[in-house]
């Protein structure tokens, strides 16, 4: 009996397998909701409101492939992970895709077999410290007392940076972003550094943000983007184009708002093949003609997706900086929808 | 001429009784054997007074200058306005949030509520002996209530295991007179048939009594804490006395997997349990099978304080002098019997203070899955609420309330033990 049932499980076990190498988008489609991983809680980028309902930059891209994808944007079920379970989460299957600000590295790119599959934001190590300490640039920092996440590239770029201008530091390891406020504001250490997108969110909730400066230089480059397991390049490109037609959609104009009628109206070819109405781009993804535009009616265009949660008008308040658009001197560059 | 002519003065009633001096009464004479009894006393009691005085004078006024009606942090200190004052809006605009987690179902609340009403009474006559017996009945169905109102769904599936056990339990009376072992394998062998067997009427079935269906993915907050801590340490105390009893055996395999599995359990950290729980287990189930992550954490938390509380009656055993087992076997009791009757009732007394020490840690330790990413109290606080745009900043309200609710919880449970070793205590001391 014991043998049969040993089977039984292998059978199961292998057909489980077979459906799961039929493709990521046969899976999700049969499933009919998106498992999107993303952070347990980062200002701005995801963390669920008052009503449970999961919000931020990170979530915003979820959401718009679940509605290409899908039809509904709401139609995802949001995993959070940690830094430390993010990977294994994806590698194992238990989610589809990962959204969850994690910088695009060689090693995670070609070691950890994932796929990036795009950046949605640019972002760059920086540093923070009270503005009563009189330092102006990271070069006076030596032998200062630093804040710092565990387990993130930004460990290793704050070694590199020291080590190379010849100064040295104390660490004091941290867990995340939430353990490292009281701490520098109590004093603990001299320095808080993390991405500048972390450290203007950190600002921002204190109770005096004047009194701290965020210093100039920028030590590393942190590109941030959506990823994918390695060998399903169907799904891959799927996240992929809907990122892209979300940066598309901003460079030429189409909006949440104007989404209904601006296929109708416009001359633009770009915007046609981009919405549907021309050209077969969404058959080519094995979706319909309209993915797109469901994807950017979710929550607007890369931009309006940048001001509702991270842009000036937000606690967070970052510029766009490089993540403008490359026509206006900034990072941000999709290949065009042809 | 009489005797009284001489005295110039006899009293003729009794003086009223005075009260007692001033120093020798009352809260002065508290004071003085108390406080300031000497020298050395008195500086030490004022440098204690100085000191509560300059803790407190900081604590009240946070506490009671607090704003409890704003709707973010930002609010909040608009409103203190630079005076001293805790933002507890945190807490009343999060409440839900941190009892039940951000996403359960707000309409169902009323279920946990009466989960958690109903768990009361039914650990009411576990804990206390005097209440009516009959109660126990209640106590024995209440998992299968618990779990149907938690978890939704329809009431068949809870009936079908219900049904299942009980079978599986006459079938075990009705075999234990050939051999304990027979009997047992009877009993879960009946078991598992009907629970197969009933699987179809559930699925036929699937609309009866049926509540709305929660994944556990849904459940948190200090919800999530109790369910963790309430179930694991019923579990584990049963496990802890037959792995106890095992490592005493004189069954060689038996005592050896005991052995090992304790000391192997006790040898890992609790933590490197949880992560094989979420992260290595998903490795080896075939992909697209969805284990429930709940039901992995306790497994991997029971397994952990068993082999604890294994070891804590293990300790209680070898307290008890040969001459109680020795006068087990001359009554000519079983092992059954000499366990159920002499041996563990009195070594259980002893274990007390041991098992609670374990069961408080236990219950402090289930925040320990904040880690694996759910959302229980601490999760909750670490994750969506420090991380959300209002409430971003907010450090010793939160965390205050945190310490509140599990104090009082491991408070009360440390406090029942005294009691019951009260109760327990046969010596004559």
């Amino acid at each position: 009996m014991k043998k049969s049932v040993l089977l039984g499980t292998l059978t199961v076990a292998g057909l489980a397998a077979g459906a799961a190498a039929a493709g990521t988008l046969d899976d999700v489609k049969a499933r009919g909701v998106l498992n999107c991983g993303v952070t347990t809680g980062l200002v701005g980028f995801a963390a669920p409101d008052a009503n449970g309902e999961w919000q931020g930059f990170d979530v915003a891209v979820c959401r718009a492939v679940a509605a290409a994808v899908l039809g509904d944007g709401n139609a995802v079920e949001f995993v959070p992970t940690t830094g430390k379970t993010r990977f294994t989460a994806l590698a194992s299957g238990e989610i589809d895709m990962l959204a969850r600000n994690t910088t695009w590295t060689f090693s995670r790119d070609v070691d950890l077999k994932f796929e990036f599959t795009g950046v949605n934001y640019y972002d760059g190590q920086g540093f923070m410290v009270p503005a009563d300490l009189g330092v102006s640039s990271a070069l006076e920092l030596d032998g200062a007392t630093v804040c710092i996440q565990t387990g993130t590239t930004t460990e290793l770029n704050l070694a590199d940076y020291f080590a190379a201008n010849g100064m040295s530091y104390e660490p004091v390891p941290i867990e995340t972003n939430a353990e490292a406020q009281p701490l520098y504001l109590e004093g603990a250490c001299d320095v808080y550094t993390t991405d500048r997108s972390g450290l203007l969110a950190t600002r921002a909730a204190f109770e005096n943000p004047g009194d701290h400066v965020v210093l100039p230089e920028i030590v590393s480059k942190e590109p941030l983007g959506p990823l994918v397991r390695h060998g399903d390049n169907d799904w891959g490109d799927i996240v992929r184009w809907t990122l892209n037609a979300l940066i598309t959609a901003e460079e030429v104009g189409v909006t949440s708002e104007n989404l209904d009628t601006i296929a109708g109206e416009t001359k633009n070819a770009e915007i046609k093949r981009l919405l549907g109405t021309e050209g077969t781009l969404g058959e080519m993804l094995g979706l319909d003609a309209e993915w797109a535009k469901r994807a950017i009616a979710v929550g607007g265009n890369y931009g309006e997706i940048f001001d509702a949660n991270i842009g000036p008008d937000t606690a967070i308040g970052a510029e766009r900086g490089y993540n403008a658009q490359w026509v206006d001197g900034g990072l941000l560059y999709s290949p065009p929808f042809r | 001429m009489s005797n009284s002519d001489n005295i110039v003065f006899v009293r003729t009633e009794m003086l009223p009784e005075l009260p007692p001096p001033a120093t020798e009464t009352g809260v002065i004479k508290w004071l003085r054997e108390n406080l300031f009894s000497s020298v050395t006393n008195s500086i030490l009691t004022l440098i204690s007074l100085y000191i509560i005085y300059q803790l407190l004078s900081g604590f009240l006024p946070w506490l009671f200058g607090g704003v409890w009606t704003t709707s973010s942090l930002k609010e909040c200190r608009e409103v203190l306005d630079g005076a001293t004052g805790g933002c507890f809006s945190v807490l009343t605009e999060r409440w839900n949030q941190l009892l039940f987690g951000f996403k359960y179902p707000p309409d169902q609340y009323w279920r946990i509520a009466l989960a958690f009403v109903l768990l009361l009474i039914a650990i009411a006559p576990v804990l206390f002996q005097k209440l009516p017996r009959k109660l126990m009945y209640f106590t024995g169905l209440f998992p299968f209530i618990g779990f149907w109102l938690i978890w939704g769904g329809t009431l068949m599936t809870p009936i079908v295991i219900l049904v299942g056990i009980i079978a599986g339990y006459i079938a075990f009376t009705r075999l234990e007179h050939n051999s304990f072992a027979m009997g047992a394998a009877g009993g879960i062998l009946t078991a598992a048939v009907i629970i197969w067997l009933g699987g179809f009427v559930t699925g036929s079935m699937s609309g009866f009594l049926a509540l709305e269906q929660v994944p556990s993915r849904d459940l948190g907050g200090f919800m999530l804490n109790l369910i963790l801590g309430v179930v694991c340490v019923s579990l584990s105390l049963p496990i802890g006395i037959a792995l106890a009893l095992g490592r005493q055996s004189d069954m060689l395999i038996i005592k050896w997997i005991c052995v090992v599995f304790i000391e192997f359990i006790r040898g890992v950290p609790l933590i490197t349990l949880l992560f094989v729980a979420n992260v290595v287990l998903a490795y080896f189930l075939p992909p697209g099978t969805n284990f429930d992550l709940i039901l992995r954490v306790i497994i991997m938390i029971t397994m952990f304080s068993s082999a604890y509380i294994a070891e804590v009656i293990r300790g209680g055993l070898a307290a008890l002098p040969k001459g109680q087992y020795e006068a087990a076997d001359s009554l000519g009791l079983d092992y059954a019997q000499s366990m159920q009757l002499i041996i563990l009732p009195q070594a259980l007394k002893i274990s007390i203070p041991g098992i609670v020490n374990v069961a408080v840690g236990l219950f402090k330790d289930t925040t320990l899955v904040s880690v694996i990413s759910m959302f229980d109290l601490v999760g909750m606080i670490r994750g969506p609420i420090l991380a959300s745009t209002e409430w971003n900043g907010v450090y010793w309200e939160l965390w205050g309330f945190a310490v509140l609710l599990f104090f009082v919880v491991c408070y009360s449970i440390s406090k029942y033990s005294q009691w019951l070793e009260q109760q327990l205590r046969t010596d004559h001391r």
